[in-house]
């Protein structure tokens, strides 16, 4: 659920909250593709690192890192499952290109979680939904998305209201053994499903008397403008890509074992 | 100039045994002020689901008779046409907001039309205005009181610059204060805009002042069609089982008792309390 | 018997909802609270059943600490009907609605059965035993949603909002209904800002405002201070109203009462003539 955490939105006014979301998107892609071209410790540490600053810019530390908290149990299944699997292969020895390896495929797994949550909290859901539309995606499909996020606070609150109802009825939801606890469930999903369907009837009515579907040539109160900030964005995405893609064709990686053993 | 009219209109929702309102006639004039109001399942929402179209088009059904919004036939037009003529408030404040702040829902219907942005703004900001919220144009839906959230959907009605407006007991959901507040808004978009209003409520204590026009439903039909004063003088509406407003039942019971106020029937407690003063005095 | 010790409660988002409330309500009593919406009396009574548990000071219901229990065993004896029946109803057929409680508490067979004929009898449900509760009309469901608190015969009844939605006839339905759990000796609380129902029903008056009680007495005497109301913001009742516009004429101020309102004015005119 922590994991979950680091996706959640929060209001708050930054220079990355106010980045186009498409271009934030790009980005993330981008660094998502460079992720996947190395395999070696040392890129993926410095592609790591450099969504750092995004993070502190963006003000939006403690719910990053309560994500890779989040992340952290996965990390260490990726990390035993490759050393465990190299230190088979290379016959039951210990060895520092097989650590390496398997950090370097944890620390993949976990460049990706984080730009992926940076791209999360700082883009609004409407701001997100607005992206969608912009770049033609069908309106239907964006307003389901938007809706859906608008309700979710909402059905949250009813979910506790008919648990808290159905337990002044003599419900014991902690109580009899797995079988029964699912069967406990049922009072409470009953009512939220039939709500959800009674909710969804009252909205369509709204929407149809809001004129819904009257043109084919939908209008948006709002438009996605790009700024300074962006066009630094996609420089910045360019650079890293052309980058990678020279260092993967043209340099050799040392390991990390090699790069400390030179400086030392 | 006759804005609504029905003609002898049975409709029966779909799988329904028996017509849900029946043969009912009724004539919504321009710049009015209509209530209508009876008891529970008396047909008084499914008659207002007509002036936009929903029935029958959305709730498909039998539907008998004819009914003509803005000169324009409401069986025929689609629901988006006469959505511009006719703006529908409903009763769950919360189900009608979907967008993420309350500029964006006020705009929904101007979206769904495709007017232009500019036009859009102006639009916009009017409805707040006149509604009251402009300071909470940025804010997402579920932060609001009802109160403020049916002021939201009134405002995201109003931008479309309906001829009529038809509201659905738009305060079931709020405390007598809001409420309050929520009719004065009707009020004034009546008075000062020349908007026709449809009001269906059982709280009449807080709206029959405003009425030029009642209309009384029970069981499907229309059984008092008139001015407020004039129905409400007598113990008719009160026998359907309508909450009536306890000063006018005042006067109708110190009436029975050889005390007659006056003509003029009071519909809120500072008349009767005028009424009275009157008659107390030395 | 409820008393509420200086109680506390915030909830998780940090919003404080009772502010220090301290309260008896002793078996037999009728109690309607009143009060703007986020006052507290929704928080308040969630007390009562420990569906809500202070964060601070004590709830007793008869002498058990709320924190000592279960929201279940609690609920044995504060039967609490919410506002919207429809976060209560999941069942194939009113009776089963009815007895799922019943069930609930482990009553026998043959018990269930007769208390949910009797429930069924009690609020008009007969013909409806073997429907769809989904399939009722919204007042009626709401009768559902009563019928199967009242059918394991809790001593207190807490409504929230019931009036809400409803037409007059069954308001008044509801009215005669809460008078005869009173000649029952039950303890009925409604929380309310239907200030014209609450006039007819004439209870025991509690205004709250932001957490904190702000007045506690006889319905006449609460509905008729000025003062008191409008800290609570809430609207007078409209006898009390025009009684207010005519103090000056050295009427009595205390009126909520139609017929009381006759009778006085009759009386007045009667003098005069």
């Amino acid at each position: 659920m922590s994991v979950f955490n680091g996706l959640k939105f929060r209001k708050v006014y930054s220079p990355i909250h106010n980045l186009d979301p498409r271009i934030k998107f790009v980005y993330v892609c981008t660094i998502f593709a460079v992720a996947i071209i190395f395999s070696e410790i040392l890129p993926l540490l410095v592609l790591f690192l450099m969504q750092i600053p995004f993070v502190v810019l963006a003000g939006v530390k403690r719910e990053w890192l309560r994500s890779m908290r989040g992340a952290a149990f996965l990390a260490t299944i990726i990390f035993l499952t490759n050393f465990v699997a190299s230190f088979i292969g290379a016959g039951y020895i210990v060895t520092a290109k097989n650590l390496e390896n398997a950090a370097a495929m944890t620390l993949r797994f976990i460049v990706l979680v984080e730009s992926f949550s940076v791209f999360f909290l700082t883009t609004s859901p409407d701001h997100l939904g607005l992206a969608l539309e912009q770049v033609h995606v069908p309106y239907e499909f964006v307003f389901a998305f938007t809706t859906a996020v608008r309700f979710v606070p909402v059905l949250a609150e009813e979910a506790q209201t008919i648990m808290d109802a159905q337990k002044a009825r003599g419900l014991e939801l902690e109580r009899g053994n797995f079988l029964k606890r699912i069967r406990n469930y049922i009072p409470i999903l009953i009512p939220l499903i039939v709500s959800a369907i009674r909710r969804s009837l009252e909205l369509a009515e709204a929407m149809e008397s809001r004129a819904w579907g009257a043109t084919k040539n939908r209008t948006n109160l709002y438009v996605l403008k790009m700024h300074k900030g962006d066009f630094a964005l996609i420089a910045i995405t360019i650079t890293v890509l052309a980058a990678a893609i020279y260092i993967r064709l043209f340099i050799a990686i040392p390991t990390l074992n090699e790069l400390l053993t030179r400086l030392l | 100039m006759t804005l609504i009219e029905t003609k002898k209109v049975t409709y029966t929702y779909p799988g329904g045994t028996k017509p849900s309102i029946n043969d009912v006639s009724i004539q919504i004039e321009k710049g009015q002020f209509t209530l209508i109001t009876g008891p529970s399942g008396c047909g008084k929402t499914t008659l207002c689901r007509c002036f936009n179209g929903l029935i029958p088009q959305f709730y498909q059904g039998e539907l008998k008779g004819r009914i003509t919004v803005a000169g324009l036939d409401a069986v025929e037009q689609p629901i988006y046409e006469l959505a511009k003529h006719v703006g529908l408030v409903f009763q769950n404040p919360e189900n009608q907001l979907f967008a993420l702040s309350v500029e964006k829902d006020v705009a929904f219907g101007l979206e769904n039309l495709g007017v232009s942005r500019e036009e859009m703004w102006k639009k916009v900001d009017w409805a707040l205005e006149l509604t009251g919220i402009t300071d909470l144009r940025e804010r997402p839906p579920h932060e609001l009181s009802g109160g403020q959230q049916q002021r939201v959907a009134i405002a995201s009605v109003l931008a479309m610059q309906p001829e009529v407006i038809v509201l659905d007991e738009p305060t079931s959901f709020l405390d007598p204060l809001s409420a309050k507040k929520i009719f004065e808004v009707i009020h004034d978009l009546n008075q000062r805009l020349g908007i026709t209003v449809v009001l269906v409520e059982h709280r009449l204590d807080l709206t029959a002042k405003y009425a030029d026009h009642i209309i009384i439903m029970d069981e499907g039909r229309v059984v008092q069609d008139g001015k407020p004063r004039e129905i409400l003088r007598s113990e008719e509406a009160r026998l359907i089982g309508i909450g009536i407003p306890k000063a006018t039942r005042l006067y109708q019971i110190l009436r029975k008792n050889g005390i007659d106020l006056g003509d003029k029937i009071p519909l809120s407690s500072d008349e009767m309390a005028k009424l009275l003063r009157e008659a107390l005095k030395d | 018997m409820i008393k509420i010790e200086e109680v506390y409660f915030s909830y998780p988002n940090n919003v404080e909802a009772l502010k220090g409330v301290s309260l008896t309500i002793r078996n037999g009593d009728f109690l309607a609270i009143m009060g703007q919406n986020g006052a507290g009396k929704t928080t308040l009574v969630k007390h009562f059943n420990g569906i809500l548990k202070p964060t601070r000071g004590k709830v007793l219901i008869d002498g058990v600490d709320t924190t000592k229990t279960s929201v279940a065993k609690l609920a044995r004896n504060v039967g609490f009907v919410f506002q919207n029946p429809d976060s209560q109803l999941f069942s194939e057929s009113v009776e089963e609605e009815i007895a799922f409680a019943l069930k609930n508490f482990g009553f026998e067979k043959e018990v269930i059965e007769k208390r949910v004929t009797w429930a069924l009898n009690l609020l008009g449900l007969d013909e409806y035993r073997k429907t769809s509760p989904f399939m009722l009309s919204g007042g009626e469901r709401k009768r559902v949603a009563l019928a199967s608190v009242l059918a394991w015969d809790p001593q207190m009844l807490v409504l929230d909002e019931p009036t809400i939605g409803q037409d007059y006839q069954q308001k008044e339905k509801l009215r005669q209904f809460i008078l005869q759990m009173k000649t029952q000796q039950k303890t009925v609380v409604i929380v309310t800002h239907d200030v014209e129902f609450v006039a007819e029903c004439n209870p025991r008056v509690m205004l709250m405002r932001e957490g904190k009680i702000i007045a506690d007495g006889a319905a006449r005497d609460i509905l008729t201070n000025p003062e008191a109301l409008t800290e609570a913001s809430i609207v007078p009742p409209q006898i009390a109203q025009v009684f207010f516009e005519l103090s000056d004429l050295g009427l009595p101020k205390n009126v909520i009462d139609v017929y009381e309102a006759e009778r006085i004015l009759l009386e007045r005119m009667r003098r005069k003539a």
